[in-house]
């Protein structure tokens, strides 16, 4: 009944989208070869901390925001509901206590919820505390009205996910759902011979850099002649993962299997395991048990990431701006490297929870492994 | 409702004799051979048998309740229950799986009891009794997990739902939950129609005041028939949570499965008649018919569609043969 709840309410979403004049572009050229060449462009900043690194060049002034003595910075978060937002709000907590200029940090959580959101801004904005708004906002249409609405009023750093508006100081992000694709795609490209199938399983429709992902490696895997046997949804579950995996399993081969997130990779790589086939070219993501189980097997296989340590970044922003210090902007571009056999193993760490996103940039911070849940 | 069993009926055509279920399910596995001849291999059917496997002795459970005269919804969300509650007691401790099997199976004579308590004492209609009770234990899943899945099933946990036998002579391989599946369908087979509980539980669904009359204690034997579904719905989540590990999704949807593999194996809604191993066939029917539309490439909502639309068929063919018998 649940499932049958949901498709109606997709379905009407989906009739009502176009009419509000909200559907979006999540196959646009332009953004696909922006991201394609920020992939490749050496990143300024100093190397081997790719938190602190940019790939624009282009830095916006914020002398007007400079603050004598502590100031309270206010973090308006989407939410802390699943583990790679449970990741880097650890990376954020333990950045904060690395800036001495941030004496308070108030933090509201929206719980996944758009509307809870808007009220979490009203109220940090009428609160009369905050010197500075970090928001990483839950959806990108539904949030731009607020987020404008706090940029007359303070200094605002957006990260993560985007809003529809070039008011706030920075917009912290990595180079996005394009370049993920576009990493996945190409490994699967270049290591599945012509005309080989390809499944893509895809969490759930409707989400900004999720779509662009997908459409990204679509495109570049049906540029190289490969034949898409399907795309799924498998809402992030483990059991219906397995069990899409194995239905595709008995309909024919499979020769790649490209994700947009790799939450559930494990489970996947366990159809081709149990029913005794040779596990195919894989597109995973930098949790712990994926990198742990391709390093098991050998597999030919490839972690796109989209970092965690954006969350470091977002503090190092917001300390910066409140110092008067120029920073990278309107848009900082961070890397966003993909793990592939080479780098393997200066990812993998047992100690590490599961679902714990490797590519965290946490590991020489003071409570590491601790205050991630490591042993 | 009628007053005795049909099949005690004379006259009825020699046709309706056997079973149709099995007939139905012979001429599926037909069809997906002719469709993919790839499943004729044991890995082709045997991974069919262990997908199954859950389903069918949900469904065999169920038929309990259901022959007493009543439905159980909550089994889909025990099923979630064990599997979420597994992972967050067993913390990662091979060791742990014993003791945490023998917790869930505890649990499950616990919802058992409050289900039937609910149903004998408070006299709630068991749709009702049983839609809270999926409802609270949903919540509960919820509550203990945190809204996220988290965490793992050890190895030893998972061995019930995951592992195989190899190199079994002629059918080359055999996945445990088969194995469960065999045994548990046994055991209720034999509990349902070779022990005296079996028997009340039909006179207590075919009409419960003349059982009452006859001197059926109907609190044990009502209470009986919704700890079975329970016990089932355990062992269906221990051999779901082997199969795929830890998702807050996984029993949903499974208890209407399992009314609809009961009704296709001939059960009758309201009591009084039914055969375990034919819900058993029910159970392999509807994972035949999911099988047959994934291999013709049908999209999965399909599949709900085309199993509201079974049950509604199964129930009014049985209503059908019924009048016919009747006639």
């Amino acid at each position: 009944m649940k499932k049958i709840t949901k498709v109606v309410a997709g379905a009407l979403v989906a009739l009502a989208l176009p009419s509000l004049g909200l559907a979006q572009n999540y196959d646009d050229p332009a953004e696909f070869a922006k991201s394609l060449a920020q992939l490749s462009a050496t990143p300024m900043g100093p190397e081997g901390e790719p938190w602190l690194q940019y790939l624009e060049d282009s830095m916006v002034d914020t002398s007007q925001y400079a603050k004598d003595g502590p100031a309270t910075v206010c973090f308006s978060n989407a939410g802390v509901n699943n583990a790679w937002r449970v990741v880097g709000y650890t990376n954020m907590t333990e950045e904060l206590a690395l800036h001495d200029n941030i004496g308070e940090f108030i933090h509201l959580d929206a719980e996944g919820s758009d509307d809870k959101q808007i009220a979490d801004i009203d109220d940090l904005l009428a609160g009369g505390k905050c010197d500075l708004l970090i928001v990483s906002p839950n959806t990108t249409a539904a949030l731009t009205p607020a987020v404008e609405k706090a940029c007359e009023q303070l200094p605002v750093i957006v990260f993560d996910r985007g809003v529809n508006t070039d008011c706030p100081v920075s917009f912290v992000h990595p180079v996005g759902g394009y370049g993920f694709g576009i990493q996945g795609g190409q490994f699967v490209a270049d290591n599945t011979p012509k005309g080989g199938n390809v499944l893509m399983l895809r969490i759930l429709p409707g989400v900004d850099v999720l779509e662009t992902r997908y459409s990204a490696g679509r495109h570049i895997m049906e540029d190289a002649g490969l034949n898409i046997v399907g795309a799924e949804f498998t809402d992030g579950d483990n059991a219906k993962t397995k069990s899409i995996v194995e239905d595709y399993l008995q309909r024919g081969d499979i020769d790649a299997v490209w994700m947009d997130a790799g939450a559930t990779a494990v489970a996947a790589i366990e159809a081709f395991e149990d029913g005794g086939y040779d596990i195919p070219v894989f597109v995973g993501e930098d949790q712990q048990d994926f990198l742990q189980k391709w390093d098991a097997l050998g597999l030919t296989a490839i972690a796109p990431t989209y970092p965690t340590y954006q969350w470091r970044t977002a503090i190092i922003a917001a300390s910066r701006v409140l110092k008067g210090e120029a920073i990278p902007g309107p848009e900082w571009v961070l890397p966003q490297p993909a793990i592939t056999q080479d780098t393997l193993a200066d990812y993998i760490d047992v100690t590490m929870p599961p679902l714990h996103y490797a590519m965290c940039g946490c590991e020489g911070m003071a409570n590491y492994p601790q205050a991630w849940g490591g042993k | 409702m009628s007053l005795a069993p049909a099949s005690e009926k004379p006259g009825r055509s020699r046709w309706a004799q056997i079973n149709p279920v099995y007939f139905v399910l012979l001429a599926l596995l037909v069809l997906i051979v002719l469709q993919n001849p790839r499943f004729a291999e044991p890995t082709g059917y045997m991974n069919f048998l262990k997908r199954a496997a859950p389903l069918a002795i949900l469904a065999a459970g169920q038929l309990y309740v259901i022959v007493s005269g009543g439905f159980d919804l909550s089994a889909g969300s025990l099923i979630t229950l064990v599997v979420v509650g597994s992972s967050m007691l067993t913390n990662n401790d091979p060791n742990a799986t014993a003791w945490v099997i023998a917790v869930m199976y505890a649990i499950g004579v616990v919802v058992g009891c409050v289900n039937g308590l609910v149903v004998t004492v408070l006299r709630v209609p068991s749709l009702i009794a049983t839609l809270g009770m999926m409802i609270s234990l949903g919540g509960l899943s919820m509550m203990w997990s945190g809204g996220s899945p988290r965490g793992y099933l050890p190895d030893t946990f998972r061995f019930f739902g995951r592992a195989l036998i190899r190199d079994v002579p002629v059918i080359g391989l055999l996945p445990i939950a088969v194995i469960v599946m065999v045994v548990s369908g046994l055991l209720l087979w034999l509990l349902m129609s070779r022990t005296n509980l079996g028997r009340m539980i039909h006179a207590l669904g075919d009409n419960p005041r003349a059982a009452q009359l006859a001197g059926v204690p109907v609190l044990p034997v009502r209470l009986s028939a919704f700890v079975v579904s329970s016990l089932s719905a355990v062992t269906a989540g221990i051999l779901l949570g082997g199969f795929a590990g830890v998702s807050t999704d996984v029993g949903t949807g499974y208890e209407l499965q399992a009314i609809t593999a009961a009704v296709l194996g001939g059960a009758q809604l309201l009591g009084g008649r039914g055969s375990v191993p034919a819900a058993i066939a029910g159970a392999l029917t509807l994972q035949a018919i999911f099988t047959l539309l994934n291999f013709m490439g049908f999209p999965q909502p399909l599949r709900q569609v085309v199993q509201g639309l079974i049950l509604i068929a199964a129930v009014g063919l049985a209503a059908y043969r019924k009048k016919q018998g009747a006639g």
